[in-house]
């Protein structure tokens, strides 16, 4: 997966690795073999925490939304968040807390900005529903959907530096238009943010 | 061709008792000369004994953790929900390991065993024990045993704080820490159930300063309402008010007709009572709640938890229940934290339980999946290494 990829290539090796919604700890396991990383998960699902359990990834059952007040200031080298940005309460606050939590953050999210989602908003008139956001309006995970444009735009007005980014499309590849147009190209948006 | 049913318990057992006249120092500078230490075992040690599990018992538990002692025996071990083959602690993948601490009432050496250099009981003249004493006489018995190292420690409430302790301080002998419902030390308010468990012990006129035995007596009065007090922080508001409510078990609040009107809840907790003190030690009760009282994982570390975790090479899992309110979820999580910030592998549920404390004792669906899962991966990881 490029996912795993991309964030491989920012962790260090035997480095301290916090996972928000790690759901069944896929990213984690990779990580603990590739880089011997010292993970943990945060997770709320049953079910992907029964996943955890039975890979032997850490997974720790704790609501993002309920805050992170238990982890100390700097307490993990990288702090990450993969597509679960737009499902917390207050995505600003959940992302600051992981800056002063992790020394770096990765986060992805998907991007709504995407010429599909535009399409079937502008064209058809209707929220987005597709295989990457498969949830009809009134009964979705999915509270607060952004842009790549609206996230440079929270960084900017939040101080926050952004080290890398990485805007993969609907093959979950780069390619020259994710790379000259990521807002309108863009599926998944991956970046890597410090303070 | 007839076919047997597929049993999931483990069927008859039967106690052994491992004899020590080795002196065990204690953590209160006492010595413990010689003792007996009671234990069933359950499923089969591999050959390269490392499929070792050790269940530590809570305040009133004993070596009888699964099965049965005869046919005709009606109540099985206490934890016979969670150990039996394809159970959450699975004998037909570990040997588990069950004893009765020191100290206890059910056939290991304590305050109603003869005190070799009197010639009678120990009576309140038994040492006082502490969690670690518990933790280095279980090491004793793994040596009898020929286990250098448990696949995993296991234990709820009490039996949770020795867990902890095996992981600090034999680091070497525990490969996986299982705590559940327990905590890093106990609230004020932990204490003072306590006390009130106590004084109603040592305030029976039958207590004789803890001489009953000499006197051919027992606080069954103190300890029958200790065991309520208990009983009561073990069960949640929700699970009292679900089982029992309001409910008249015998006279009227009927308007012009009261009379003798006695709740359900009261003979509930009666009954409770008389049950546990007919069958259990007042010493016992004693001793087993000022370990309690005294356990503080953290003290000898400089109150840094941490710290203390830092000595452990152990991975744990940590589980509590939603509405237990006498180890509360929030007391796990600190064990949690402590154990994160010193860079230990732990997993932790918070599990959706409406039975209070005694919650870990009970069939909860979610709380055995999880467990269960988490074995089989401890077991895995033995095949990996064989």
């Amino acid at each position: 997966m490029q996912l795993e990829h991309t964030v491989r290539g920012w962790i260090r090796e035997g480095s301290r690795v916090l996972d928000l919604g790690c759901g069944d700890g896929r990213l984690l396991l990779d990580l603990a073999a590739s880089r011997a990383v010292l993970g943990y998960g945060l997770e709320i699902d049953q079910r992907g925490i029964a996943r955890c359990l039975e890979a032997g990834v850490n997974v720790i059952e704790q609501d993002l939304d309920r805050g992170l007040g238990n982890f100390p200031d700097h307490s993990f080298d990288t702090v990450i968040m993969t597509q679960t940005l737009q499902a917390v309460r207050f995505p600003h606050m959940v992302l600051e807390e992981m800056l002063r939590i992790g020394r770096q953050c990765v986060i992805t999210f998907p991007n709504f900005g995407n010429w599909r989602c535009r399409l079937q908003l502008g064209g058809g008139g209707h929220m987005p529903v597709s295989r990457f956001l498969p949830y009809a309006w009134y009964d979705t995970p999915n509270i607060h959907f952004c842009t790549v444009l609206d996230f440079e735009a929270l960084c900017r007005s939040k101080n926050i530096r952004i080290l890398d980014r990485v805007v993969l499309d609907a093959g979950d590849s780069e390619s020259l238009a994710t790379r000259l147009l990521p807002n309108l190209f863009g599926m998944t948006a991956i970046f890597r943010v410090t303070r | 061709m007839s076919i047997e049913p597929k049993s999931d318990s483990v069927g008859i057992v039967t106690p052994k008792v491992e004899h020590f006249d080795q002196p065990l120092a204690l953590g209160s500078g006492q010595s413990l000369p010689a003792y007996d230490i009671v234990y069933e075992t359950y499923g089969e040690l591999n050959a390269s004994r490392s499929n070792a599990i050790l269940i530590c018992h809570a305040l009133s538990g004993t070596h009888h953790a699964a099965g049965l002692h005869s046919d005709s025996d009606r109540k099985p071990g206490w934890w016979d929900h969670c150990i039996g083959p394809g159970k959450p602690i699975d004998t037909q993948l570990f040997h588990v390991v069950s004893l009765n601490n020191l100290g206890g009432c059910a056939g290991s050496t304590g305050p109603a065993s003869i005190n070799p250099a009197t010639g009678r009981p120990w009576g309140p003249e038994f040492p006082v024990i502490g969690a670690r004493d518990w933790v280095a006489s279980q090491a004793r018995l793994a040596d009898r045993l020929g286990i250098a190292r448990w696949a995993a420690v296991i234990g709820g409430s009490l039996g949770g704080m020795q867990a902890m302790l095996w992981a600090i301080d034999l680091p070497d002998r525990i490969a996986h820490c299982v705590v559940i419902a327990a905590a890093l030390k106990l609230s004020a308010q932990n204490l003072a159930f306590n006390e009130i468990a106590r004084q109603a012990i040592t305030a029976d006129p039958d207590f004789h300063d803890g001489w009953f035995l000499e006197h051919g007596s027992a606080p069954r009065r103190g300890l029958a309402i200790a065991r309520m007090v208990g009983h009561v922080t073990y069960l949640s508001d929700e699970l009292m008010g679900d089982k029992f409510g309001r409910e008249l078990r015998s006279g009227s609040l009927t308007q012009g007709g009261v009379s003798n009107a006695e709740f359900q809840v009261q003979s509930y907790l009666r009954y409770q009572g008389d049950q546990f003190a007919d069958n259990f030690d007042a010493n016992t009760y004693l001793l087993m709640t000022r370990a309690l009282d005294y356990f503080d994982l953290a003290r000898e570390f400089g109150d840094d938890a941490p710290a203390a975790f830092r000595r452990a090479a152990a991975r744990f899992l940590v589980m509590s229940f939603s509405s237990d309110w006498r180890f509360s979820p929030a007391r796990s999580r600190e064990i949690v934290d402590a154990l994160i910030s010193a860079g230990r592998d732990v997993s932790y549920t918070e599990i959706e339980a409406a039975e209070g404390h005694d919650s870990f004792l009970l069939p909860v669906a979610r709380y055995h999946e999880a467990l269960g899962l988490y074995l089989k991966r401890v077991h895995r990881e033995l095949s990996h290494a064989a």
